[in-house]
């Protein structure tokens, strides 16, 4: 591997002296590209066929704007819940002692190992009006499976784990001697939490909060099964995918694929540029 | 939720919260655990066990079943390796040195991420399948990359692609590169360094970082089945193998499977809460450093 | 580092012991939908011991299912197919078109249109009929709850779909609109549109969600067979479908692979009396007449109509189920 020489190329401004930058970076390079980039530029390539103008009406019907401002919306309500309980999770977790603490740290990333399709079918027969909680919620006149609620719900357990293990390690990591100073200065509790805790854990909250929501807009497996997919009203955006390649439409399945990406990819690096913005301004 | 709810660490007094905010919060974290996680668990387990233990354990040894759980312990031991050899080049590449566009790398990282399953198989089809861009070339040489084992491996390399990396790179950015220039100024090679400096300090979250990758491999389902081809005994992994039972009607059977993956999920990640345990003092010595 | 080691070498164990593939005499791929499942396990059997017998070679026959259309499309992507045996002519007929992949002609190459057993689309209804569901007027009566898939990614939903267009065409003697209207109607009695057929039964059983299933007819008596038949009923309308799922050789795939023979026999089996005795054993009707009369008790008798009375699966595509067709007019938005 001739990294080194390769990379030399480019302006070095890396002034430190641990060696395996060029190899490391060129593993990951290379590694990036084969795996992700390629694929993708190959995905983005398609909806070429339709042309720039063909692109925008592909992906502006109203059946495709209903499907992405739904996967946004329920996606983001998802996330703002675990954001909200993960957090308390996270604080649970780290701070308070408790019988049985190890499988409760143990089982938080079930969501990532359980098959998708196995939590939605689980989801569905819990919350469907027959089910353990749903036979609850139904005489409340409350619907969760095959409403868009039933989506909030496959999506919040999906996205669980990101938040939760974003800030645990940041909350474990957090001085405490900071909180006891902020205590002998005469703050409360809640003031130290809100002045002095969050500021801290709150890029950690923030990316925990981002990935949930990347994660959970293109969630298929376990929405599908939970959502009912009533054209406009509880259609994902990936289930009009499929759609669109049940009928060998690729060009067009391509193009929502590519808009979802964009939208995507751009919430990302504005997260990530906001998160070292405000890294750099708390001073770490 | 009884028990010794101690003060905190150092039982200061100052640092506690009220009794009543304590309550609050676990009962609004356990409740939430619960709801959506528990629960959806134990449901899994009655459908699973609805027929006894025999039924369950012949819905696991049946030759197709059987054959799903070898498929994905294969693509696991591929694609586990391989993210895991790449989010430790990146972590290193990321967090020792300084180079314009990280924040652009540590996106395209995330990325897949936040790529929908279905695309995520679909991009594999699109370049290897039979009109894809590589596609009829393989075809003339006899290559078979998607509805064959190299197009599991590949989406599920780009499932669990971030993973490790993502693990690390919080870890060794707190971890600061102190450690790594002494070594280096001492004399040390770069792999000598990264061998008797870095893989101690980092193991841990290295070990929970192969852990979560390696259920995610297992686990995945969507993009998956988008590569599968779903040929019985052949191409289907232990997920897709649990569509095709409940799809049969075929409850218990498929319920069983999928317990068999989250068991396997919580054995891993359990024995690395009890490691990290019993190596606690060692772990302490080693990342707790201000 | 010895957890490293240790780890290293649990994964190099792991690795020998996933890695083993068997490879037998002769493979055929026989890619099919979701509701033969049943069926072709059983058949599948019979068949490679009539091929041992007559042959003396064995052969070992893979199966994959899923819904149609995604198998179609798969197929086209290159999933090594010998035969295919799909919900819907339209979805062999993209093979054609979008790959090449066998003659245009392929439906008059075997008897009976190509399709070995056929099926119709009947009504499935919970025991006793608690809301008296008898025809297809019924259907679209406010308070209904009929299930149905996605006629976008089922292949039966597309023939429950036509299935009621017919009936309601011909109820108004010929008239579209009267028909559109009915379908319409029907279709606002649907709360959950499932992305397959299989899918849309769990829906109607498990989750004890609509008042009516609209399923194939095999499908309705497996699922009273499986899911209870304290349960559930079968309701048999006035008029319906008949579906005829078509079976093909995959031409360009069988000559790269020298599998032509054993493919094309395997597809004639079918329509021998052993093969037409399965499929009725698993509640397809039999084409055979010997055997359509001896399983006559079985299949109630009902008015039928077929797909020619849309011009053929191409033009019932392009009208009903493309992107803007008559599907889509239905989901207006702000509805």
């Amino acid at each position: 591997m001739t990294g080194r020489s390769f990379f030399s190329v480019f302006p070095r401004r890396d002034r430190s002296i641990i060696p395996g930058f060029g190899l490391t970076l060129g593993i990951t390079l290379f590694y990036l590209t084969i795996i992700v980039l390629i694929p993708l530029a190959a995905l983005a390539l398609r909806p070429m066929d339709l042309g720039f103008s063909g692109f925008v009406a592909a992906v502006t019907q109203p059946r495709v704007l209903a499907a992405l401002k739904l996967s946004f919306t329920t996606a983001f309500f998802a996330a703002a819940i675990n954001a909200v309980f993960g957090l308390a999770v996270a604080w649970m977790l780290v701070r308070y002692e408790f019988p049985g603490k190890k499988v409760v740290d143990a089982i938080v990333d079930l969501p990532f190992a359980l098959p998708t399709a196995v939590a939605g079918i689980a989801l569905t027969a819990l919350y469907a009006p027959n089910g353990w909680i749903g036979q609850y919620l139904d005489p409340l006149g409350i619907k969760v499976a095959f409403t868009p609620l039933g989506i909030v719900v496959a999506l919040t357990f999906i996205g669980l784990p990101f938040v939760v293990r974003t800030v645990q390690p940041v909350l474990e990591e957090l001085d405490t001697e900071l909180e006891e100073a902020a205590a002998c200065l005469g703050a409360t509790r809640l003031e130290t939490f809100i002045r002095v805790i969050f500021p801290v854990i709150m890029p950690a909250l923030m990316t925990g909060f981002a990935m949930a929501l990347a994660r959970a807009v293109g969630e298929y497996g376990s929405v599908i099964f939970i959502a009912g997919n009533m054209p406009m009203v509880s259609e994902i955006t990936p289930l009009l995918i499929v759609i669109k390649l049940e009928q060998f439409d690729y060009a067009g399945a391509a193009a929502i694929g590519v808009a979802m990406l964009l939208i995507s990819f751009i919430m990302l690096l504005v997260i990530n540029l906001l998160q070292r913005w405000s890294r750099r301004w708390a001073g770490m | 939720m009884s028990g010794p709810v101690t003060q905190n660490r150092a039982g200061r007094p100052a640092l506690a919260e009220p009794l009543w905010v304590k309550a609050l919060v676990m009962l609004l974290a356990l409740g939430f655990l619960g709801f959506f996680i528990l629960l959806p668990l134990a449901g899994v387990f009655t459908e699973a066990l609805r027929r006894g233990l025999s039924t369950y354990w012949e819905a696991l040894v049946e030759p197709d079943a059987f054959a799903a759980i070898k498929l994905t312990l294969l693509v696991a031991v591929i694609a586990v390796p391989a993210n895991m050899v790449f989010g430790i080049a990146a972590a290193w590449a990321i967090t020792k040195h300084k180079f314009p566009g990280k924040s652009l790398l540590l996106t395209l990282i995330d990325l897949p991420f936040s790529v929908s399953p279905v695309i995520s198989g679909l991009v594999y089809v699109l370049l290897f399948g039979a009109h894809g861009l590589a596609g009829p070339w393989l075809r003339d040489h006899g290559i078979q990359i998607v509805f064959a084992v190299p197009g599991l491996v590949l989406a599920t390399m780009f499932v669990t692609f971030p993973f490790v990396a993502r693990e690390l790179i919080p870890l060794m950015q707190a971890q600061g590169s102190d450690e790594e220039e002494a070594a280096i100024t001492l004399g040390a090679s770069g792999w000598q360094t990264f061998r008797r400096v870095t893989l101690p300090n980092i193991r841990w979250g290295l070990l929970y970082g192969v852990l979560l990758c390696n259920a995610r491999a297992m686990g995945e389902f969507g993009a998956v089945s988008v590569v599968s081809g779903h040929i019985r005994g052949e191409t289907n992994t232990m997920p897709l193998h649990v569509e095709i039972l409940y799809n049969e009607y075929n409850f218990v059977a498929a319920f069983a499977v999928a317990s068999m993956l989250a068991i396997l999920a919580l054995v891993t990640l359990l024995a690395k809460s009890l490691l990290e345990w019993r190596h606690g003092a060692e772990l302490a010595a080693t990342t707790r450093r201000h | 580092m010895k957890w490293f080691k240790r780890v290293a070498i649990a994964t190099a164990a792991l690795a020998t012991l996933a890695v083993s593939p068997v490879w037998g005499n002769s493979q055929l791929l026989n890619v099919s939908y979701d509701p033969t499942r049943e069926f072709y396990k059983e058949f599948n059997d019979a068949f490679a011991k009539h091929w041992k017998d007559q042959t003396g070679e064995a052969v070992e026959i893979k199966a994959s299912h899923g819904g149609s259309g995604k198998q179609a499309r798969s197929v086209i992507d290159g999933l090594d197919a010998d035969v295919v045996t799909l919900a819907l002519a339209y979805d062999i007929d993209a093979l054609v078109e979008n790959g090449n992949l066998l003659s245009k002609e392929w439906q008059a190459k075997l008897p009976y249109n190509s399709s070995p057993y056929t099926s119709t689309i009947v009504f499935l209804v919970r025991k006793g009929n608690p809301k008296g569901i008898k025809d297809w007027d019924d259907l679209i009566k406010p308070g209904i709850q009929v299930i149905t898939p996605n006629p976008k990614t089922s292949g039966g939903a597309r023939w429950n779909y036509l299935a009621a267009w017919g009936y309601a065409e011909g109820k108004a003697s010929g008239s579209q609109d009267a028909a559109k209207d009915f379908v319409s109607k029907l279709y606002k009695n649907v709360p959950v549109l499932d992305t397959g057929a299989r899918g849309a039964t769990t829906t109607f059983v498990q989750r004890g969600i609509g008042d009516v299933l609209l399923a194939w007819e095999n499908e309705a008596f497996l699922a009273i067979n499986e899911l209870g038949p304290d349960k559930l009923e079968i309701v048999v309308p006035s008029v319906s479908i008949l579906a005829e799922p078509p079976v093909a050789v995959v031409d360009k795939n069988v000559d790269r692979k020298g599998t032509r023979k054993v493919a094309e026999a395997y597809l004639t089996y079918l329509y021998t009396p052993e093969g037409q005795e399965l499929a009725a054993k698993h509640y397809y009707r039999p084409r055979l007449p010997q055997l359509a009369q001896k399983y006559a008790d079985r299949f109630p008798t009902l008015t039928l109509f077929d797909i020619t009375k849309f011009g053929g699966w191409q033009q019932a595509q392009k009208t009903h189920f493309a992107d803007g067709g008559v599907f889509d007019q239905i989901y207006k938005p702000g509805q």
